[in-house]
């Protein structure tokens, strides 16, 4: 059968469709991306340890609430949408995954309640030069010191790396490629934060010169893939969400705006477009959807993920430049918001691979 | 609603263990598929049908599936008339016609479209007039003009027809529906032939052709609204496949009789898969030629395949959300513009993967000739059931609310510019 919300869940994104439009006002997103944190510790705060949402998908011996990929979901399009500026992406989705997927069961316990709260910032350092996930491309050094491991090399394009306590980083052994924990504040570790052209995703570049680290898990025990699959989901959500913003802000405007004594939005050179992307974002939705809905069943998502990937980030990067093109001259200054979420998509769009990429991915997994 | 599925599944079960016959004839089985409501049971109790919720309306199929009985007949144009008469027929004209389409007596056919008003369907300028004074007497009605496009008409028993009953008033408020029988002398149908050879449509000519009265559906003045529900559910059922169900192997009178049946209803149809793109071949074909190891062509397969099993799942979700009561209504035109683009794309992948040898057809073509019959049918989906236009129009109007077009067709009819 195919997927569709239950009422539960549809209420769920209605009270935090209202908990994100009342924290997260463009106002505010352009006030937090000016600073170099990024984020309100305030809000962050409430998004975690009062109404537990960076522990939806978390297990409840973990700190979590024991939802799954389909609340997840619901939480980051209306992130997505509202733009919120938080840590949520880098450390709920990112690490909190990492660790679930990797740790023991110990680590679990110890790791992810302080993800799951707020109380600690958690972020995964997977790519370097290339920026991307392939194992081959994983190439800083993880060597044995007593129990533990020292790392060294360079992370790139981490996200929230300059606001995390605690880093997720892949590195190589002789075992291949494990997940190590490293505390931020460590011996050894450097951070420079990156010029990212998306000022409300903030990203860094770490040095990592023998700095003490934990394994996680087992050597060799890690299932990058999984892990990858989780993210890109809660990703393509997310993206969706922002696609969503894209259209309902240009569809006000339209409707408002007045040329040749008329609304804009009568003209059919422009109604056929928006119903174009209306109907390319209904199906991204429905692709973001089924793809956490696969995953909730535990199957393998590698070609829903990837589906869900590319569809999601090419319809956002469509949206926010179609939203530009209505919005007209407005639409380029800095004062209209759009570029906000323009800037956004256009990062996302290459962000954990570009959308070439996830159809050969896809086409891989199935088989083809 | 609590329902219990194994339940019903075992109620079917057993009553299919104690009815279902392979003997029987295809209208003995049916009526007792009508009579107990097992064929249609998303359909009223009073109606041929049980109530039944959409996930007891899949489990059902699936044991009728399991237990290889045959369904009601659905081929064809006939179901866009049984929602119709479901909606807004009276109970007579429920009984007396819902029961023969679905046993498969009756064949049915959409009189709407016309020469002059394809897209503006309320243009239509076929006229029914009083049969003399006294309609109460049932005297009945005198149909004047034409149709186009009709599907299946050269099959058909009966139609819906939209005929125009006032010209005084402004186009929609003067039209009204009607069933008309299609087997008298005012009714005279001739197929046409289309671009991909096939000759599934029809021109009908009416001259003098009779309705009874009580052939009218709904109130006098309220073919527009009637319509609405037909537009709605075809456009809703293009994602939908067309699903003849495979028998072959089976033992029994009643399958020869089915295979017959359906090769009848759906002969105006052997081209539908192919109109919609035929995405199950790509990957196949792509393999056969090679072409699967081209980096271009697999990005556009991996397109293809994503917008064809997102429409999909759209398709699904929507349909979840109707049955919920949850859908606005013309959310059917995503799912129909978004079909419109699988098939358009599906067109050009199959044009890449086959290169030179897509300038070859009939048997010369690959694949026995299907994939010529796709480059030449696929054309037909983005102007079928209303257009890819048109059905821009309704999202951005009905769904995102966007402001009217300025119209010039709204005074009085006849004062209103036409071809
Ligand atoms: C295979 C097939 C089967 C069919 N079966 C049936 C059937 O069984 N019964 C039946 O009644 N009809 C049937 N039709 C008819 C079909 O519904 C009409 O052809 C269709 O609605 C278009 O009408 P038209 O042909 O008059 O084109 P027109 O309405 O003249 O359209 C011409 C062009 O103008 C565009 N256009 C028109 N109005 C607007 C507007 N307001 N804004 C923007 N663009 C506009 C259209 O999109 C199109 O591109 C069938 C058609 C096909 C191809």
């Amino acid at each position: 059968m195919e997927f569709s919300f239950t009422a539960e869940q549809d209420q769920f994104r209605d009270v935090l469709g209202r908990f994100m439009r009342d924290k997260s006002p463009a106002s505010a997103v352009r006030s937090l991306m000016e600073t170099d944190k990024g984020f309100d510790a305030e809000v962050w705060q409430q998004l975690c340890a009062e109404q537990g949402l960076a522990g939806i998908h978390l297990p409840e011996d973990c700190g979590g609430t024991g939802y799954g990929p389909v609340e997840l979901a619901i939480i980051m399009e209306e992130q997505g949408r509202a733009l919120l500026c938080s840590p949520f992406m880098a450390s709920a989705v990112m690490a909190g995954y990492a660790i679930l997927q990797t740790g023991t069961d110990d680590q679990k316990r110890a790791l992810l309640p302080g993800i799951a709260d707020g109380s600690t910032i958690a972020t995964l350092a997977i790519t370097e030069q290339s920026g991307l996930w392939r194992d081959d491309d994983i190439q800083l050094q993880a060597t044995k010191s007593g129990d533990d491991y020292v790392l060294s090399g360079t992370k790139r394009f981490v996200v929230d790396g300059q606001n995390a306590d605690l880093l997720v980083v892949a590195g190589r052994t002789d075992a291949g490629v494990s997940l190590f924990t490293v505390n931020a504040g460590s011996e050894g570790v450097t951070c420079r934060v990156a010029n990212a052209m998306d000022p409300t995703r903030k990203l860094a570049e770490i040095d990592f010169s023998s700095a003490p680290a934990q394994l996680l898990g087992v050597e060799g025990g890690v299932d990058l893939a999984a892990i990858f699959n989780a993210v890109l989901i809660a990703f393509a959500n997310e993206m969706v969400g922002g696609a969503q913003a894209m259209l309902d802000s240009a569809i006000e405007y339209a409707k408002l705006r007045v040329q040749f004594g008329r609304e804009i939005g009568s003209f059919q050179g422009l109604k056929h477009r928006f119903s174009d992307l209306m109907v390319d974002i209904e199906l991204a939705k429905a692709t973001a959807y089924q793809a956490a809905q696969h995953l909730a069943d535990g199957k393998d998502a590698t070609a829903f993920a990837s589906m869900a990937k590319a569809t999601a980030s090419e319809v956002f990067r469509h949206a926010a430049h179609e939203c530009i093109q209505f919005h007209g001259g407005i639409g380029f200054t800095w004062e209209n918001d759009t570029h906000l979420w323009f800037k956004r998509a256009k990062s996302s769009e290459v962000f954990l691979g570009t959308p070439n990429d996830h159809r050969e991915r896809m086409l891989q997994a199935m088989g083809i | 609603m609590d329902i219990n599925i194994d339940a019903i599944r075992a109620e079917v079960r057993t009553w299919l263990a104690d009815n279902w016959d392979p003997n029987l004839t295809l209208v003995e089985w049916r009526t007792k598929l009508v009579d107990t409501g097992w064929g249609m049971p998303e359909w009223p109790e009073d109606y041929f049908g049980k109530d039944m919720p959409p996930v007891a309306v899949s489990a059902i199929a699936q044991e009728f599936a399991e237990a290889g009985a045959i369904g009601v007949m659905k081929s064809g144009p006939r179901m866009l008339a049984a929602v119709t008469l479901l909606a807004h027929g009276n109970d007579q004209q429920k009984r007396r016609f819902l029961r023969r389409i679905l046993t498969g007596e009756d064949a049915w056919c959409q009189l709407f479209s016309e020469p002059g008003s394809g897209s503006d369907l309320a243009g239509s300028t076929t006229r029914a007039d009083a049969n003399g004074d006294d309609l109460a007497n049932g005297n009945g009605w005198k149909v004047n003009g034409q149709k186009v496009w009709t599907t299946s008409a050269h099959h058909a028993d009966y139609g819906i027809l939209l005929a125009r009953t006032d010209w005084d008033v402004p186009k929609h408020q003067g039209l009204s529906f009607f069933v008309i029988d299609m087997h008298q002398p005012g009714v005279e149908v001739r197929q046409l032939r289309q671009m991909n050879g096939h000759a599934s449509f029809n021109e009908v000519f009416f001259t003098d052709a009779v309705v009874p009265g009580h052939f009218q559906v709904g109130e006098l003045g309220q073919g527009w609204q009637t319509a609405m529900t037909t537009l709605a559910y075809e456009r809703r059922a293009v994602a939908g496949n067309r699903d003849a169900k495979e028998d072959k192997g089976r033992n029994g009178t009643i399958y020869g009789e089915y295979r017959e049946e359906q090769a009848i209803a759906n002969e105006p149809y052997t081209w539908y898969p192919q109109r919609a793109g035929r995405v199950d071949l790509v990957v196949e074909r792509a393999r056969e030629t090679g072409k699967i190891s081209d980096p271009a062509i697999r990005q556009e397969i991996a397109k293809l395949l994503t917008m064809h099993q997102s429409t999909q799942w759209f398709a699904g979700r929507l349909s979840e959300l109707q049955k919920a009561g949850k859908a606005r209504g013309p959310e059917g035109s995503i799912t129909k513009l978004a079909a419109s683009n699988v098939a358009r794309l599906a067109s050009d992948v199959h044009t890449a993967i086959t290169g030179i040898d897509a300038m070859l057809t009939g048997d010369q073509s690959p694949h026995d000739g299907v994939i010529a019959e796709i480059l030449v049918s696929v054309p037909a989906v983005s102007i079928a059931g209303g257009t890819d236009e048109i059905q821009r129009n309704i999202i951005a109007e009905r769904l995102l609310g966007l402001p009217k077009e300025p119209r010039f067709d709204t005074g009085p009819f006849k004062d209103v510019r036409r071809n």
